[in-house]
């Protein structure tokens, strides 16, 4: 809350639901990071968190109604914590269990709850947006209002399916809302490495200007600055005035993914890519002093939304409970294997 | 009732029936409905029809989330060939969402598209490429080789749960038949026996159907009498009814107007090596395209294509005869 703007129209209890959800995102993914060493191999292939992101996700989130839909990507573990995923079935998904949310068929990368407007995700990069862009086809179609969030990282822009996407978004005046979240770095490469408008110093959301939509970078670590942007553009979109594409600057708090390994080798979370593949633990750690969580509980607690005490006892209510997602998760049974060929088909 | 229609006639009167049954059933992609002279933007309105812009991926991915919001998109693709741009959707995207998320989701769509336009039309649009969507766990692929499939298989397309690949024949595309009146279903997974025979067994799918009968035409004037089967869906693959023919026949010859390894011929041999081993008489003969891009020039296009003659010789083969012998002789 550098600029301290205000809290454009969230009231207190929006507030503290917002920061509650940000401290369970993180505690979440500080569970599924320590699994690495505290479980070693119950967690398989490739993990991506969202730690650094709790404040854009959020402050996202928290401009959507009732009724209307997501998609994301395999970085996928914050968006149903908030929308009110059990983290229990997260965490089981995660281990691989038969109580998980997709019954161990899809893992860390496609956590889905279509029941809570959460329709899926891509573990492509880029990918999830057309479809999310054809959700919101069918929400004009079905003509009852609703709005369509897609959540995407800065190296989805360069993708194709991206440019195709925001081209007949605008062209049909769909209601969505593209959130890029610009994390700086696409795996190991940063976005100045890859991305023109990035190496010529502008914001990644002048690529909103070619396709004749509305586009606006915010400060992803301000969930009320989110909030507002976001809502805005949820707004122009429920009135029929099309899409927006939204950049928020995010920084992710861990390393892409856990190690790529083949069997054998022990899986763990590696230094973040500017530590350890770039040699700058000064950005890492200037982006650690403007962590979003301590961030938004310091202006709750500054502005008497919250005392210290009652932040800490969402802290550890927010503890407490994914210590028992990770029990849950453990005790779970896995699945049965000859259930590996249903759900291939459709019946 | 039956009346005769034109192959791309009775796609197009299946499309419109199923439109007008299912508003849930929407039709869109590159350069349909660009007037209102358009009978589907005339009939159905401009929610449920549209025009796209040259964007493969995103026509097919903007169909995967149209189908996991509830409706049924039928996206025109033209070409098949014009789908490889679009890869990830087609195998990775639209295929795996269901499974991925533990039946949670459906995915309800046909990819419509032509393919095997052997005419001119050079190597990047007259493959037959079917054999890239073959094996794609989740998705369906349906070849009708005649204008009574085409009609019928496309409702079912339209009805299936599950993204089915719709890939009508070029070279059929004016092609008459009598076509049932009203509504009309082709079960997938369900093969046509075209000609009952007792000799030889040969499997062929949509040009290559009327190839392989008529080449069955020239065996009886020899006393040759040959099973032709048409599977009319490659994914699922009915492989009772040929394994039953093969069973009969003891012979199989299998016409593709694919490449050797890219066809649904390698697919079925497998399928009869393995489970139709013991009524085998003869080894299974593979009548493909030549492994060659498609050329352009007509002699050469020509020679690299299964056609009548080939797929004679390769009967032949089988039952044990040179070429001016036969069984009854």
């Amino acid at each position: 809350m550098a600029g301290n703007e205000g809290t454009a129209g969230l009231d207190a209890g929006r507030l503290i639901w917002i920061y509650t959800q940000m401290v369970r995102i993180r505690e979440f993914e500080e569970r599924v990071k320590a699994t690495f060493t505290e479980h070693p191999g119950v967690i398989r292939g490739h993990t991506h968190l969202a730690d650094g992101a709790e404040a854009s996700i959020v402050g996202s989130l928290a401009a959507l109604g009732p009724r209307d839909q997501l998609m994301a990507t395999y970085r996928c573990h914050g968006y149903p914590l908030a929308l009110g995923t059990p983290a229990t079935a997260m965490m089981a998904e995660i281990y691989g269990r038969k109580t998980g949310l997709c019954g161990g068929y899809g893992g860390s990368m496609h956590l889905t709850d279509p029941g809570r407007g959460f329709l899926g995700t891509s573990g492509i990069v880029g990918q999830g947006i057309p479809q999310a862009t054809g959700v919101a086809y069918a929400a004009q179609i079905r003509g009852e209002g609703q709005v369509v969030a897609c959540f995407f990282g800065d190296g989805a822009a360069k993708q194709g399916a991206f440019h195709e996407s925001l081209n007949i978004a605008s062209l049909w005046k769909l209601p969505i809302v593209y959130v890029l979240e610009n994390n700086g770095y696409n795996v190991v490469t940063r976005a100045e490495q890859e991305d023109a408008n990035a190496a010529a110093g502008e914001p990644l959301a002048v690529k909103a200007v070619a396709y004749s939509m509305p586009g606006a970078t915010v400060d992803g670590g301000d969930p009320v600055a989110v909030h507002r942007e976001v809502a805005a553009a949820v707004s122009r979109a429920r009135g029929g005035e099309g899409p927006t594409l939204v950049e928020s600057r995010i920084y992710r708090l861990s390393a892409h993914g856990n190690i790529i390994a083949p069997p054998g080798v022990p899986l763990h979370f590696p230094e973040h890519e500017a530590v350890e593949v770039f040699g700058a633990p000064e950005e890492y750690e200037a982006a650690k002093r403007r962590d979003p969580v301590p961030r938004m509980r310091g202006f709750l607690v500054s502005h008497g939304t919250l005392t210290p005490a009652e932040a800490d006892q969402i802290a550890d209510a927010a503890r407490a409970e994914m210590a028992d997602a990770v029990e849950f998760a453990l005790r779970s049974p896995f699945p049965d294997p000859e259930a590996a060929t249903d759900f291939v088909y459709a019946d | 009732m039956a009346r005769e229609l034109p192959y791309i006639g009775a796609i197009n009167e299946s499309l419109r029936q199923e439109m007008a049954r299912d508003p849930r059933v929407l039709y869109f992609g590159q350069n349909i409905a660009t007037t209102d002279a358009d009978p589907f933007l005339a009939e159905f309105g401009p929610d449920r029809v549209r025009t796209t812009p040259i964007s493969e991926t995103a026509e097919i991915g903007m169909a995967v989330g149209a189908a996991l919001a509830g409706y049924r998109p039928v996206v025109e693709l033209y070409m098949a060939e014009f789908m490889l741009v679009a890869m990830d959707q087609v195998v990775n995207e639209a295929p795996r969402l269901r499974y991925m998320t533990g039946g949670q989701v459906t995915v309800p769509l046909v990819l419509k598209a032509g393919y095997g336009f052997t005419a001119g039309w050079a190597g990047q649009h007259t493959g037959s490429i079917y054999g890239m969507f073959l094996g794609v766990p989740g998705l369906k692929v349906a070849l009708p080789a005649t204008p009574a499939d085409a009609k019928g298989l496309l409702a079912t397309a339209v009805r299936d749960d599950n993204p089915v690949c719709f890939f009508h024949h070029y070279l059929l595309t004016l092609e008459p038949g009598d076509v049932p009146e009203g509504e009309y279903l082709v079960p997938f997974g369900q093969a046509a026996v075209r000609r009952a025979g007792g000799d030889v067994t040969i499997v062929a799918t949509g040009w290559m159907v009327g190839k392989a009968l008529a080449a069955a035409e020239r065996l009886a004037a020899e006393g040759i009498a040959a099973e032709v089967i048409d599977p009319r869906t490659i994914a699922p693959l009915d492989a009772a009814t040929i394994l039953e023919s093969v069973a009969k026949t003891g012979r199989l010859v299998l016409v593709d107007q694919a490449t050797r390894h890219g066809s649904v011929a390698a697919v079925i041999a497998a399928e009869v090596a393995e489970a139709g081993f013991g009524s085998l008489r003869a080894p299974v003969k593979q009548v493909t395209a030549l492994d060659a891009t498609i050329p352009y020039s007509q002699p050469m296009e020509e020679y690299v294509l299964p056609d009548e003659d080939k797929i004679v010789a390769a009967v032949r083969e089988v039952l044990g005869l040179t070429a001016v012998e036969s069984v009854s002789g």
